[in-house]
């Protein structure tokens, strides 16, 4: 297994979001591989939700067209493991609590320890509600990755003490997706968190552009892009490797960079 | 039950930028809960504005026309708004505004909730912001408008199957762009905690009200105490009095739709799993992989793939019995209660009307039960008139 801390090792980590299933199985494996091979150091695998109540308008329509096309946990499963060998960076999923809890806790994260998934995020499944999963997860030595948001105050560094792989620092208030303009104070909140624990941080929701990435690879260990991506993947369809390529390469490099 | 749980049930699934506002609200609510300036303010809101107490009505020609038990109507159709949702709003509007929060949003099915929303809001000087299904905006558009004269805007939900969940899902996403200025009135006795506690309690009047009223006429407890269920707030606030009550049946009507053995229902507790969904851990319509089921039902406010924790519990321990309702079962009541008593309830409560019929033969002449009428029927004429095959405008 490719632990997530790798992914943190020595570099800024840029870690890329694609939602498994849209447009189709063979093409997320293909994406993957393609985000990896521009440079991604963690790639964030989207396992569809009927009610994705913390996404934009981007990734719904991505979890819905995933979904139309008849994307199932197993059929997720079975993709990662046809790319499994190839993968050299780390892997977590994210979905919903729903999916995970109906497929069975232990069941679901002994399925991703034999795949190699280091990790999973779990948006509607906050620090409180976590004692369930976090007992089948670690058996299998599986992280349960936690968001701190621009509203968590005081909980954030009772969540940052008992934080798995890395801190998913959500940026903005409001759902997932592009945004012009981040107006959250993102410095004070890693200072917070750097205090109590030196567990990676990454900065997501609303980064899009180099500069935005460049910014918040400097202040924290690495940035999430999510809708960025899954909008050229929705532009493209199954054509979208080569704006992939490129978008993710570009990104990368303004990490390092910065 | 700590921790906002229900035996297994509740808890707060919901994203962290809300767990604040949810510690917040908490604190808050249980503040008020022993201010006795904020209980006699919603006391007098509740009499002097809302029209309560509600009346228990002895509904003769409809006990005849049952052949069985005695069947009273608790009328809560006669509150300022048409429904019961106005106990509940006023409770949670006060509460915000000791919060010092200037806006409201809210979810709505068949409209009633947002109406009392935007009630709610217009009285107390505050913006109101409603959601609601776009399917639901076309068979409530009397709704819709009742709200916009009341000032409020109405933001109809595009996304998924353009009904009630949808609407929670898009609300919930709203509140997580503004939270600091903006309390979420949420309509049920569902969500994270303290929602289903809190609304709850707000509703907890109607059963009070029932035995008090109850000891009044007859002099004894009912035997049982139907009510319909989407979320489950009016049933809850009927049933709540009553659970330490071992010999008052609780009976809840679910929506059957076209027929619990058909894919066109809305019947959580015959036909759902137990599941995490819109914050909280209880049954939902789903399918095998836990992707939430689009539920169907000839009533918006009913048409809800899951069901308020307090219920999940209450059935789980036995204590209270939840039945399925169908949409012709319930048109037929509709029409029952009208013709028998010249009173036209909401289809939502002809849920419980059809089933209180059932049960109120089954039980015998020497027993009565109450009928938790939840609001009344005007919004819902044009749409049964279109199930009868008559096509009428507003």
């Amino acid at each position: 297994m490719n632990s997530i801390g790798e992914a943190f090792q020595n570099k800024k980590a840029f870690i890329a979001y694609l939602m498994a299933g849209d447009p189709s199985l063979a093409a997320s494996a293909e994406y993957i591989l393609t985000a990896q091979e521009a440079g991604a150091d963690l790639i964030e695998i989207g396992i569809p939700f009927s009610d994705p109540i913390a996404e934009g308008e981007v990734i719904q329509a991505a979890s819905a067209r995933a979904l139309s096309a008849g994307t199932k946990l197993d059929g997720v499963f079975d993709m990662v493991a046809f790319i499994q060998d190839r993968m050299r960076v780390p892997m977590v999923f994210m979905t919903y609590l729903n999916p995970v809890f109906v497929y069975g806790y232990e069941r679901f994260f002994a399925r991703c320890a034999a795949l190699g998934v280091g990790g999973v995020i779990i948006p509607d499944m906050p620090y409180e509600e976590q004692g369930e999963a976090k007992e089948a997860a670690g058996k299998c030595g599986v992280a349960v990755i936690t968001l701190v948001a621009p509203t968590s105050e005081k909980r954030v560094a009772e969540i940052a003490r008992h934080a798995e792989g890395f801190v998913y620092l959500v940026s903005s208030m409001g759902v997932t997706g592009v945004r012009g303009e981040i107006t959250t104070d993102v410095p004070s909140i890693v200072a917070e968190i750097r205090r109590v624990s030196d567990i990676p941080i990454a900065v997501g929701f609303g980064i899009a552009t180099p500069e935005q990435a460049a910014y918040y690879a400097d202040l924290a260990d690495g940035v999430i892009v999510g809708s960025a991506i899954v909008r050229i993947i929705g532009q493209y369809g199954m054509g979208a490797k080569e704006a992939l390529y490129a978008y993710a390469k570009g990104m990368k490099a303004a990490i390092r960079g910065g | 039950m700590g921790h906002g749980r229900f035996g297994e049930f509740g808890g707060r699934y919901i994203p962290e930028t809300l767990m604040s506002a949810l510690y917040e609200l908490e604190e808050a609510y249980t503040r008020c809960q022993s201010d006795p300036a904020f209980q006699a303010e919603l006391s007098g809101l509740l009499k002097h504005y809302a029209g309560r107490p509600s009346l228990l009505y002895d509904a003769r020609n409809l006990t005849k026309e049952a052949g069985g038990a005695k069947i009273y109507l608790k009328r809560e159709d006669l509150n300022h708004t048409g429904s019961h949702k106005i106990n509940n709003v006023l409770g949670q509007a006060l509460l915000a505004k000791r919060m010092g929060k200037t806006r409201i949003i809210a979810e709505t099915g068949a409209g009633q909730h947002g109406v009392a929303a935007a009630t709610a809001a217009a009285l107390l000087g505050m913006e109101c912001e409603v959601f609601m299904g776009k399917e639901d905006t076309e068979r409530q558009a009397l709704n819709v408008y009742r709200m916009r004269l009341l000032g409020t805007t109405v933001h109809p939900v595009t996304s998924g199957t353009m009904t009630l969940k949808d609407a929670v899902n898009e609300t919930m996403r709203e509140w997580t762009k503004r939270v600091s200025d903006t309390h979420y009135v949420l309509g049920s006795v569902m969500g994270p905690h303290p929602f289903p506690m809190m609304v709850r309690d707000f509703q907890s009047v109607i059963g009070r009200e029932i035995r008090s009223e109850m000891l009044e006429a007859e002099g004894r407890l009912p035997d049982a105490v139907v009510a319909c269920v989407g979320g489950g707030s009016n049933a809850m606030g009927a049933f709540y009095d009553f659970i330490g009550d071992g010999a008052v049946r609780l009976v809840g009507c679910e929506a059957a739709g076209r027929g619990i053995d058909t894919e066109r229902h809305a019947a959580t507790i015959a036909r759902g799993a137990v599941g995490v969904f819109h914050g909280m851990k209880s049954l939902f319509c789903q399918d095998e992989c836990g992707q939430i089921a689009p539920v169907y039902s000839i009533s918006a406010g009913l048409d809800y793939p899951g069901i308020g924790p307090e219920h999940a519990y209450l059935h789980r321990i036995g204590r209270a019995e939840y039945v399925p309702v169908t949409d012709d079962e319930a048109v037929e009541a509709f029409e029952k209660l009208a013709r028998a008593e010249g009173i036209i309830p909401a289809i939502e409560s002809a849920h419980a009307v059809a089933h209180a019929l059932r049960l109120a033969k089954e039980m015998g002449e020497e027993k009565c039960l109450v009928v938790c009428l939840s609001g009344r029927g005007d919004k819902d004429v044009a749409a049964i008139a279109r199930y009868r095959g008559e096509d009428i405008h507003e």
